[in-house]
């Protein structure tokens, strides 16, 4: 991994002496993820280059780690830029980073010529990326995308990118810059994010975070999406925010936005869902494939349901829901009318006979076609409740989404997506099948052509 | 004074403190079998005499006791129960686990029990206390322990002086249905009605022999054994009379054989029912019990009275051969094998109703096979079906031979059906039990296998293997696999195997190679191994693949209903291909290469089960190779050039030592990057048609014919090379037989992966010519790899054998792996052969299920 900073400053090997090392020779440092060299390729009275060389131990990265997959053998971790180059700038240039040079203090406040490149970055985001997050600061921004190989050129390009900054600014906010910017580009941490990353990140962004639009994102990724965190940062960011009239306007006019914008998809369904539960008279409610409960957050507000019972295959999904619903400081009253268990549709399970009314919301279009006739003789032969309320995405209406390829699903899981008439054809032989009778409903805006973009089916027995 | 015990009871001891109940519990029976309440009470209170305590230590108690019962346990209750409403519960336990409640009373006089009392400082209460409990205990009793046995005790036995107590000796006795001791071979013979013809007919082609009397009523016969099987005997499963021409000359035939013990015969509804009309009983004379009253009808007296005699002395089923074969008339759940009660014999004459009635006024049959788990194999009638099948370990055999049917015997252990037509239809059924034929019909096993239950996936299971006995699944590991197999898998129908995985050899310290075949070689000829296979590793993706013949035999023997006439699944039973149409076109390529090279006659099948590779590894890899190996190899390509290009000018600059190190580890590591590079690339090319694809067979796991692990490992590479000749889709694997004591043959072996290697090859693997193989320690590892050092440079990074990285990464264990790939291979194995054996699809699953689950086990991916 290489950093190189460049100034035609004159005289440009000054930079030296505002970094704290000499321009010679090689100047080795170790870390606890390898070596960092510094070394001079250029130092002229008109250019000087440095070089930030990071030797990271691939090997040493991995050893006595619990969690083991083979990404983390085999990764991009020693050669691009990331967190590691921020520990490295932390640590090698600490006093410029702090504004101080013993022989140079009237440079550090001064803008200079600077030009930093990274060998390899990875910007999840794309190049779009690097542009906002660099060019709200003033630099002028370059960067070269690489082919992932050559030699399949139908694979596209990788993820990384040769980046080129310049800009007219002090060396300090150079570094703090690339120390804040270069983890969030990467999205990714090599260390576990604790509380003092939020001073950290205050420390080295005091002075022009709160004013960057991409405040939000760079806090977020830069807390590695820690909800908690992210959310402590931005508030005592925000008594900074009060002073700059401007910014706090903006953040009331993204909040009307959100009033005033409709009912997400996602809301209509639930709300939908829940509409036709309550209809049915049902008090004790299954949500099959319940992932990280939605709409058991709904259904527990409701007074109705006096058992609710969220299944999922997915453990995780569980776990996020547990905590999502704060299960475990629930009162004993509201503890005892839910509960969550570990299953498959696949497979018969008696824990599901007995309910009044069962809820499977975008759930059959994650089944392999061959595989749906379990979940049929598992819903409605096996558990068999009074009630099943069943949605999935109404293809038709896939053509009005701009941004949805033709031809494509919804989500990559999908198995298939279906047609108003061959969901109809489906519940219709179900209900038949299995003594239910069934209705069909349409769920979010509702075009002549193609229908809503959901349709749910309630059957009832 | 000798009392007779049966083996199954729950024994409730009764009498007042002090009255010697715990020295008698003591003296006769295993100290787990008593439970007394004193030492519940303990147990949830720490004082043994805290009558505070009574209710838990009771709930404590009865639990115990519900959870032995279940298992089968004699149960001894030591507590006073001197008042009915305490017994009331022991004896509704022991119905619920139908055997029989006994009740053991100590009516000692007060004087002795007081005395008792006096001699023991933790009871200190006073004597009223020994006077209540008398009181209550003698007005309980009744005259002779009469009141007892209308509580529902079905033995009762009073002792009231210390001599009575001392003397007492008990004898366990088994139950009548206990024949465990009698291990067959026995021939099981379905319900007969008086067809006693077909009976005859049926006997002689089993290879009985009947000595016909002239001067003997028909069927008082002497039944002889097969001569060269003299122990065989025969086992009636009832309803041996009504609605056919000759009851009383199947009787006579059947009594006598029972008489001369070559034969059981359990009770069936209709044996009863003429029984209690024999018995002066008012029953309906229907469903052909008129038949047999008048072919009675002249009978002597002393016929009607052995009649009268023999069914009354018929024991509801029998338990045979060691616990693993169970024979009723209507079939009989676990939880009553082996078990009395009036509820057992219910169930075994008339089997479970759901309580309602059908359109033709026949009670509705609750169809208990469907939900039976239990070990033993159940035999059973009573149900006229069509054909006699398996279902989950269950037969009726009742083909309704009366009706114009079948007579069926079956053959056991061989589990071989023998039938004989009915000479006539003598009666007409109510509905018919014989449907409109279809030619591709399912089996009732299949039917029932569409559903699996999650109880018998999630959890810690334990899989009885018949190569590593039993092999645990974790909770945690059966609920990973559960997503996986739900999210992912395919139809469970086709998935009858899943491979193992694959350890590699020792680490070698060869300088510069991380595996050398040294070691591998070394490792079977250290564990007495003498010849192995060294196959070329094929570096693609794992690929199981079933081949049907058509569609009819994807559906009689897979069960598959939705046409489909094979498959085609990764290591985690993944459809490999997306889009079915290719699927379909791979598999009719395969198809016809299995025609041409004879394999359905060859092995006698309509399908056939193989272990491959198939390339490229882009095909399924094609996200894993982007998203990680080529990103990878970009970053460091671009990140070293740059790296390597500012050194040099810092180099020009000042060529001090540092700075020129610095450098040329840069140049290695370019140079090792552009190998890594060349590595991967090596396993990508573009897949546009069929023919760009790969498959490489190198196990023929298994056919009708059986498990092909009894073969050799050159049988499988000549029998898969003679395959892959008619299709160039189609590749035969490079192999080399090894002699382990010869030092040449283990030379070439050596010079043989060098050449493989040396050009960038996978490499190889090494496998015990026998498919098992074992040593003194057990199971050998079926297969070890020995991968190539360029090979590895994607495996432990590009600039693994860079002498800093290759010292440290020397430290590796293969233990867990060696395990888990031993594990697997057993549950992969014991899942095809259960597959084979035609066992119910959850006992295959069960198997393939767990191995999904041990591969989420943590193991060090990169072995």
């Amino acid at each position: 991994m290489l950093l190189t900073i460049e100034t035609s400053h004159r005289p440009a090997t000054d930079i030296g002496y505002l970094l704290h090392k000499n321009p010679a020779g090689l100047q080795s440092f170790d870390l606890s993820f390898g070596t960092a060299h510094v070394f001079y390729p250029l130092a002229e009275e008109d250019r000087c280059q440095v070089c930030v060389l990071l030797d990271v131990d691939p090997v040493g990265l991995v050893r006595g780690r619990g969690d083991r997959s083979l990404d983390q053998y085999v990764n991009d971790r020693p050669y691009v830029a990331s967190s590691f180059l921020s520990v490295a700038i932390n640590k090698l240039f600490s006093t410029a980073m702090n504004g101080r040079s013993k022989e140079r203090q009237e440079l550090i406040d001064q803008p200079l010529p600077l030009k930093a490149t990274l060998a390899v970055v990875p910007s999840r985001g794309g190049e779009d990326l690097l542009h906002r997050l660099f060019e709200p600061l003033g630099y002028s921004v370059n960067a070269i995308r690489h082919p992932l190989d050559e030699k399949f050129e139908s694979w596209g390009h990788a993820p990384y990118y040769t980046l080129t900054i310049e800009h007219y600014l002090p060396l300090q906010a150079l570094l703090q810059h690339l120390y804040v910017l270069v983890p969030v580009l990467d999205n990714s941490k090599h260390y576990w994010v604790s509380e003092d990353e939020v001073d950290k990140l205050l420390a080295r962004g005091e002075s022009w975070l709160p004013s960057h639009p991409e405040k939000d994102l760079i806090t977020r990724r830069y807390l590695k999406h820690q909800r908690q965190l992210t959310r402590d940062a931005l508030a005592r960011l925000a008594i900074e925010d009060d002073l700059d009239p401007d910014a706090s306007d903006k953040a009331h006019d993204a909040e009307e936005d959100r009033i005033e914008k409709p009912l997400s998809l996602n809301e209509q369904r639930i709300g939908s869902v829940l509409a036709a539960l309550k209809a049915c008279g049902a008090s004790t409610i299954l949500d099959l494939g319940c992932g990280e409960g939605n709409l058991l957050r709904e259904l527990l507000r409701e007074k109705q349901f006096t058992r609710i019972v969220g299944m999922d295959v997915s453990i995780r999904s569980l776990e996020k829901t547990s905590e999502k619903l704060r299960l475990e400081r629930l009162p004993d009253m509201q503890r005892s009318r839910i509960d969550l268990l570990h299953g498959s549709l696949m497979y018969r399970d008696e824990r599901l006979a007995g309910f009044d009314a069962a809820a499977c919301v975008e759930v059959i279009e994650h089944l392999d076609p061959p595989r749906l006739r379990a979940f049929e003789r598992a819903v409605f032969e096996f558990a068999r409740p009074g009630a099943v309320v069943i949605t999935t995405p109404n293809r038709e209406y896939n053509i009005m989404w701009e941004s949805l390829p033709a031809g494509q699903f919804r989500h990559r899981d999908h198995r298939f997506e279906w047609t108003r008439d061959e969901f109809r054809f489906w519940a219709e032989r179900m209900a038949a099948a299995h003594c239910y009778s069934v209705r069909i409903l349409p769920i979010g805006p509702l075009d002549d052509r193609f229908g809503a973009p959901t349709q749910m089916g309630v059957f009832v027995r | 004074m000798k009392v007779d015990l049966p083996e199954l009871s729950l024994v409730v001891l009764i009498g007042p403190s002090g009255s010697g109940k715990s020295s008698f519990a003591q003296k006769h029976f295993n100290p787990t079998e008593v439970l007394s309440s004193d030492h519940c009470r303990g147990l949830v209170s720490d004082d043994e005499n805290n009558q505070a305590a009574t209710d838990d230590a009771f709930d404590l108690l009865h639990f115990i006791a519900a959870k032995r019962l279940k298992n089968g346990l004699l149960t001894v209750v030591d507590a006073t129960n001197v008042h009915s409403e305490d017994r009331r519960k022991y004896v509704q336990l022991a119905r619920e686990h139908h055997c029989l409640p006994v009740a053991i009373v100590l009516n000692l006089p007060e004087r002795i029990c007081q005395d008792r009392n006096a001699t023991r400082a933790d009871r200190d209460f006073g004597p009223h206390v020994i006077r209540t409990q008398r009181g209550a205990l003698r007005r309980g009793l009744g005259r002779g322990g009469k009141s007892l046995k209308r509580e529902g005790f079905r033995h009762v036995l009073i002792l009231e002086s210390v001599a009575d107590v001392d003397s007492v000796t008990i004898v366990r006795t088994p139950l009548w249905n206990n024949r465990k001791h009698e291990r067959g071979p026995f021939d099981i013979i379905g319900d007969i009605h008086g067809c006693f013809d077909e009976l005859v007919e049926l006997l002689e082609t089993l290879g009985y022999g009947l000595e016909r009397s002239p001067e003997a009523p028909e069927g008082d016969w002497c039944i002889t054994p097969p001569a060269d099987e003299p122990e065989r005997k025969l086992l009636f499963l009832g309803d041996l009379v009504d609605r056919g021409p000759k009851s009383p000359a199947t009787l006579r035939l059947v009594m006598r054989a029972v008489a001369e013990d070559r034969a059981l015969c359990v009770p069936g509804n209709h044996d009863i029912k003429l029984l209690r009309k024999l018995n002066g009983k008012n029953v309906q004379i229907t469903h052909g019990l008129a038949e047999t009253l008048e072919q009675l009808d002249g009978e002597p007296p002393e016929f009607i009275e052995q009649i009268r005699g023999f069914i009354d002395s018929l024991v509801s089923h029998y338990v045979l051969d060691g616990g693993d074969l169970v024979i009723a008339h209507a079939g009989l759940k676990e939880n009553m094998q082996g078990r009395g009660s009036g509820k057992v014999r219910e169930f075994c004459l008339y089997g479970e109703t759901t309580g309602e009635t059908d359109e033709f006024g026949l009670p509705i049959r609750y169809n208990w096979a469907t939900e039976y788990r239990g070990r033993a194999s159940v035999v059973y009638g009573h149900t006229p079906v069509p054909t006699a099948e398996w279902l989950n370990g269950t037969i009726c055999i009742d083909t309704g031979c009366v009706f114009g049917g079948r007579l069926t015997a079956l053959r056991y252990p061989e589990r071989e059906l023998v039938s004989v037509d009915a000479r006539a239809a003598y009666a007409q059924p109510a509905k018919s039990f014989l449907p409109e034929h279809s030619a591709a019909e399912r089996t009732a096993q299949q039917r029932h296998d569409d559903m699996l239950r999650i109880g018998d996936v999630l959890g810690k299971r334990i899989i009885d293997t018949r190569l590593q006995k039993n092999v645990t699944i974790r909770e945690e590991n059966a609920a990973a696999a559960l997503e996986a197999m739900s999210r992912f898998a395919a139809d469970p129908h086709w998935l009858i195997y899943l491979p193992p995985t694959m350890s590699p050899c020792e680490t070698s310290s060869r300088p510069g190679f991380l595996e050398y075949p040294a070691e591998a070689l070394d490792y079977y000829r250290s564990r007495g191994v003498a010849r192995v296979v060294c196959e070329e590793k094929h570096m693609g993706s794992r690929a199981v693949v079933i081949i049907c013949r058509d569609g009819d035999a994807a559906r009689a023997r897979f069960g598959v209903e939705s046409g489909e006439t094979g498959a085609v699944y990764t290591r985690t039973g993944r459809r490999f291909f997306n889009d079915t149409n290719i699927e379909i076109a791979f598999l009719d390529r395969l198809r016809a290469a299995a025609d041409a090279a004879g394999f359905w006659e060859e092995f006698n099948t309509s399908w056939i089960c193989l272990d491959c590779e198939l390339m490229p590894w882009s095909a399924k890899a094609q996200a894993l190779i982007r998203e990680q190996y080529a990103a990878v190899g970009s970053a460091a390509r671009f990140a070293l050039a740059e790296s390597t290009r500012a050194l040099e000018a810092a180099a020009s600059r000042n060529s001090a030592d540092d700075i020129n190190r610095l450098l040329s580890r840069h140049r290695d590591r370019q140079a090792a990057v552009d190998r890594y590079i060349q590595a991967y690339r090596r396993y990508c090319w573009e897949v546009d048609t069929l023919d760009d694809l790969k498959l490489a067979p190198f196990h023929l796991l298994a056919t009708d014919s059986g498990v092909h692990i009894n073969r050799d490992h050159s049988w499988h590479m000549a029998v898969l090379s003679r395959f892959a000749d008619s299709d160039a889709l189609l590749m035969a694997t490079n192999h080399r037989l090894i002699e382990l004591t010869d030092e040449s043959s283990v030379a070439d072996a050596i010079a043989w992966w060098e050449s493989l290697t040396s050009g960038g090859g996978e490499g190889m693997v090494v496998k015990p010519l026998e498919f098992i193989a074992r040593s003194r320690r057990g199971l050998l590892q079926p297969a070890v790899k020995c991968r190539g050092p360029e090979y590895l440079r994607i495996i432990y990074g590009p600039d693994y054998l860079a002498p800093e990285h290759l010292d440290r990464l020397r430290r590796r264990s293969l233990k867990h792996k060696q395990s888990l790939a031993l594990r697997e291979f057993a549950l992969g194995v014991e899942s095809l052969e259960r597959f084979v054996r035609q066992e119910p699809l959850r006992r295959v699953h069960e198997c393939v299920f767990g191995v999904l689950a041990l591969e989420s086990e943590p193991v060090d991916p990169r072995l």
